[in-house]
């Protein structure tokens, strides 16, 4: 039921962020579709490792180190997650500056300005 | 028009290859088998506490190498596309007209130690609670932001930044090496005691990796943090 529910959330998070990509013309409106298609990807990553029930996989009060193999979700997505995120950033900051570095040379925040992009 | 229909034709592809997806998907009551492993024999071998951190430091260790290498990759990048931007002389004046606002500079005089201090206890306990290397070093970036929008840094020096990341980055791979050469493996933490599950010195050489990601992470944002502070586009 989580997982359908994350699953659903993560599409809706996907299917904006491509519309974004797609639809805007507007360079900062560009990067933020790619910023939701990207919360979108992790969501679902995240949704994968759900396990009914599940807490998470680090051993404190709530949780002893023999119930971890019983009741801890899946450590790896997580992991994965959290790489994507990192990755994620810099991609979007490098995106953010490529934007700035446009805008200087084309006096225009919009795509269809940009006669090099053309195909 | 036509380009409309593209991009709803796009999300009807997405929708489509989401729903058998969607519809196989239930709540799973077992992890796979190889995260089964991992909880099961992670808390033992390794004495870290978060088998998230277990998972990304020393399973998965080569590929955070890999993603620390991106992050500097990037933030090399961003330095690149925003050194061949010269200030124009305009926007200089403007900018230092607006003296940063007295709620900012009291704030920032209370809070930069907190967030500094934040930042490094989150690295500092990444095997121990939510949190790590990357977590703390942004929280560590975000404190130097302030410090530049307060006025409480004017300057920050590159040649600490360089050599920060030099060291931090080294470091990594140093103890890296010092696991192939003392225990099982390259990444291995294990050359240290793993001591006690849930005390500070747990872990081998997990904390001690995931504050030189930390202290490499908040070095590299900040570097990005100046550097796009320092360039401005004349409307």
């Amino acid at each position: 039921m989580m997982t359908q529910l994350l699953t659903i959330l993560a599409f809706v998070l996907m299917a904006l962020g491509v519309w974004g990509l797609m639809s805007r013309r507007h360079l900062i409106r560009i990067i933020i579709g790619f910023s939701l298609l990207d919360t979108g990807v992790h969501l679902l990553l995240v949704a994968f490792g759900y396990r009914s029930e599940g807490t998470a996989p680090i051993i404190g009060s709530g949780l002893g180190a023999e119930e971890l193999v019983s009741r801890a979700v899946d450590p790896i997505p997580s992991a994965l997650v959290l790489t994507a995120i990192v990755i994620g950033l810099a991609v979007t900051a490098l995106m953010l500056s490529f934007a700035v570095r446009m805008y200087a040379r084309n006096r225009s925040i919009y795509i269809e300005k940009n006669k090099e992009l053309k195909w | 028009m036509f380009k409309r229909l593209f991009s709803l034709v796009l999300v009807g592809a997405l929708a489509a290859a989401f729903f058998p997806l969607f519809a196989a998907i239930g709540d799973r009551a077992d992890t796979s088998s190889l995260a089964g492993r991992y909880l099961d024999e992670g808390p033992e071998a390794l004495g870290s506490a978060n088998l998230v951190t277990s998972v990304i430091v020393t399973y998965r260790g080569l590929d955070t190498l890999g993603e620390v290498t991106v992050l500097f990759a990037a933030s090399a990048g961003i330095g690149l596309v925003f050194s061949r931007m010269q200030p124009s002389p305009a926007t200089r004046r403007t900018s230092t007209n607006h003296p940063p606002s007295e709620l900012v500079v009291t704030g920032a005089g209370l809070l930069l130690p907190l967030i500094t201090l934040f930042g490094i206890f989150i690295f500092v306990h990444g095997h121990l609670t939510p949190g790590g290397g990357f977590q703390g070093g942004v929280i560590v970036a975000s404190g130097v932001l302030l410090a530049f929008l307060s006025g409480t840094l004017k300057e920050l020096s590159h040649g600490l930044l360089a050599a920060l990341e030099l060291c931090a980055g080294a470091g990594y791979v140093a103890v890296g090496l010092l696991g192939l050469w003392l225990a099982g493996g390259f990444l291995d933490p294990r050359f240290l005691p793993t001591g006690e599950i849930g005390a500070l010195f747990s872990g081998g050489a997990i904390p001690i990796i995931y504050t030189l990601i930390g202290i490499k992470v908040g070095a590299e944002l900040s570097g990005v943090i100046d550097a796009m502070r320092q360039r401005r586009v004349s409307p």
